[in-house]
């Protein structure tokens, strides 16, 4: 008994450590006050602001636009190296899972900084063209792709590729209709986690970016610096409207996932 | 004649390997042992070691991260143990509300924690170090809970069982049964915050924290345009990471791959 009243109030309280701060936060911005514990009345300022100030939304669209070509240039490059080095040689094979584990365990920092040297300081490249921001987020993202991949490739049945090339089918054709479908679970989870790392990375990000371009991670960070009270605020509503969008996201895609589990049974 | 076969797919991807993580960190070697007339030198090294300023950034960003990791495991093992152990049927739900922290921006996330101790000790200056560890924690805690709930929750139950059974009070069972088996997760878990808070200095730039880390120092560099300072910076915290990466792979034997599953 007593057990589990302290294994339940260790989970209650360790779940309130992580949440207050957010609910507090969000229950603020929806007040007129600019500080937490000032008592103000209701307002939806916060979220008008956020949602009418063009800075705002250019910073906003702009951090999901890259996340999405950062994801897609990233699920691509990581399937085709995923499939490819899963049947290769043995060398090919180990040179790509380690040259892949690198940026995996470097500091992004650290991956930033050496990228920005090479591209920025040794080859002059402008970083108003995006390309070094981009090439950044990829080196970031594509190896997770490539590690989610490979665990499906390993539980797939080789035979089945085997079979279409011995009833005709081109090696494209088995590559599309056999090995694809069956991995595409790894390539969704790949892409997501592309996406998070991509709207979730600072490092690599500042190292990179053009001067002009900010995200939500670099453009948060120099606002809490600044002096700007109204878009602080804003930015109250904004941490609100995304803690939101990800439990509906979470919510929904548990409630399909029970439902195929369902589905199985 | 070039026959397409499935394999050739990894040659764009090993390009890219080389020209974009190999090429970059060679650059860096280059310049860690270079000056800025592109002279070979051991100077930036030796600079480094002798000054007390960057073997102190070196000690204290050590200090955050082990207190930190110390800190997560305390919290995260317990919390892990109850949710892999427990009959609840919703356990995968409560395992899902401490992971989806993971998915909200992080500077968000310390934006909230940065008003919350704005409130309760008015004015952050007060209080730096304790402040950089509340920040650290909550922004890492995530990535401590789930490998070791995966680890954990593999664990088979016959074997605890086994252990009552021949006579081992709870106690005994823990130390000799399911630590050494959680061992996996906690070396995994301790890489994925340990290293990472070695570099993260915006936690406490956005905690007015002035002291710098590790990561402050790459950031200062940049920004002064000292390439090969910031490349001294990089290798050493690249050898960290090697010697912390061959450790731990020697101890966890093949959990390289649990940052990727474990996202």
């Amino acid at each position: 008994m007593i057990k589990k009243i302290f294994s339940a109030s260790w989970i209650l309280i360790v779940l309130l450590f992580m949440y207050l701060p957010i609910i507090i936060l969000a229950v603020y911005s929806f007040t007129k006050s600019t500080t937490i514990g000032a008592i103000r009345e209701f307002s939806l300022n916060n979220y008008k602001t956020l949602f009418t100030t063009e800075e705002l939304l250019t910073m906003i669209l702009g951090t999901f636009l890259l996340a999405i070509v950062v994801s897609v240039i990233a699920v691509l490059l990581g399937t085709m190296g995923a499939i490819g080095s899963f049947y290769s040689s043995k060398f090919s094979k180990g040179f790509v899972r380690t040259s892949n584990q690198i940026p995996v365990v470097n500091a992004d920092v650290v991956t930033g900084f050496s990228i920005c040297v090479l591209l920025i300081v040794v080859l002059g490249v402008d970083k108003s063209t995006y390309i070094p921001l981009i090439v950044g987020q990829v080196v970031l993202c594509a190896p997770f792709v490539y590690l989610s991949i490979v665990p499906k490739l390993k539980q797939m049945d080789n035979h089945l590729y085997e079979a279409a090339l011995d009833l005709g089918a081109t090696p494209t054709q088995a590559l599309f209709k056999i090995i694809i479908p069956q991995i595409i679970p790894g390539i969704i989870s790949g892409f997501m986690l592309s996406i998070t790392l991509s709207l979730d990375d600072y490092f690599i990000t500042t190292y990179t970016k053009p001067a002009t371009f900010d995200t939500i991670s670099t453009y948060v960070v120099n606002a809490t610096k600044g002096a700007q009270t109204s878009i602080k605020t804003a930015l109250w509503a904004l941490s609100t409207v995304i803690f939101v969008l990800v439990f509906i996201v979470v919510i929904v895609s548990n409630i399909n996932a029970s439902r195929k589990a369902g589905e199985k049974k | 004649m070039f026959r397409f076969s499935r394999k050739h797919l990894c040659i764009p991807y090993a390009v890219f390997l080389i020209l974009f993580v190999i090429a970059p960190l060679l650059v860096v070697i280059y310049y860690a042992f270079t000056n800025g007339q592109g002279e070979f030198t051991l100077n930036n090294f030796a600079n480094f070691f002798t000054d007390s300023n960057t073997i102190g950034t070196l000690l204290y960003s050590m200090f955050i991260a082990l207190i930190t990791t110390a800190i997560c495991l305390f919290i995260a093992y317990p919390v892990a143990y109850i949710l892999a152990r427990s009959n609840f049927k919703k356990k995968s739900v409560l395992l899902i509300l401490f992971i989806v922290p993971m998915w909200i921006n992080f500077t968000l996330r310390i934006t909230a924690v940065k008003e919350i101790l704005t409130f309760l000790e008015g004015n952050l200056a007060y209080y730096p170090f304790l402040n950089t560890i509340i920040g650290m924690t909550y922004d890492f805690l995530p990535f401590m809970i789930l490998p070791l709930y995966t680890t954990l929750e593999k664990i088979d139950n016959k074997l605890i069982e086994a252990s009552y059974d021949l006579g081992a009070n709870p106690a005994t069972t823990f130390v000799k049964v399911t630590l050494p088996l959680s061992l996996p997760g906690i070396i995994s878990g301790v890489t994925m915050v340990f290293l990472p808070v070695m570099t993260n200095y915006v936690v406490l730039d956005m905690l007015y924290n002035s002291t710098y880390i590790m990561g402050s120092l790459i950031g200062s560099y940049f920004n002064a345009y000292d390439w090969n300072n910031g490349s001294i910076i990089s290798i050493i915290l690249l050898a960290i990471i090697f010697v912390v990466t061959i450790i731990t792979n020697r101890l966890g034997n093949g959990s390289e791959e649990s940052r990727g599953a474990v996202l």
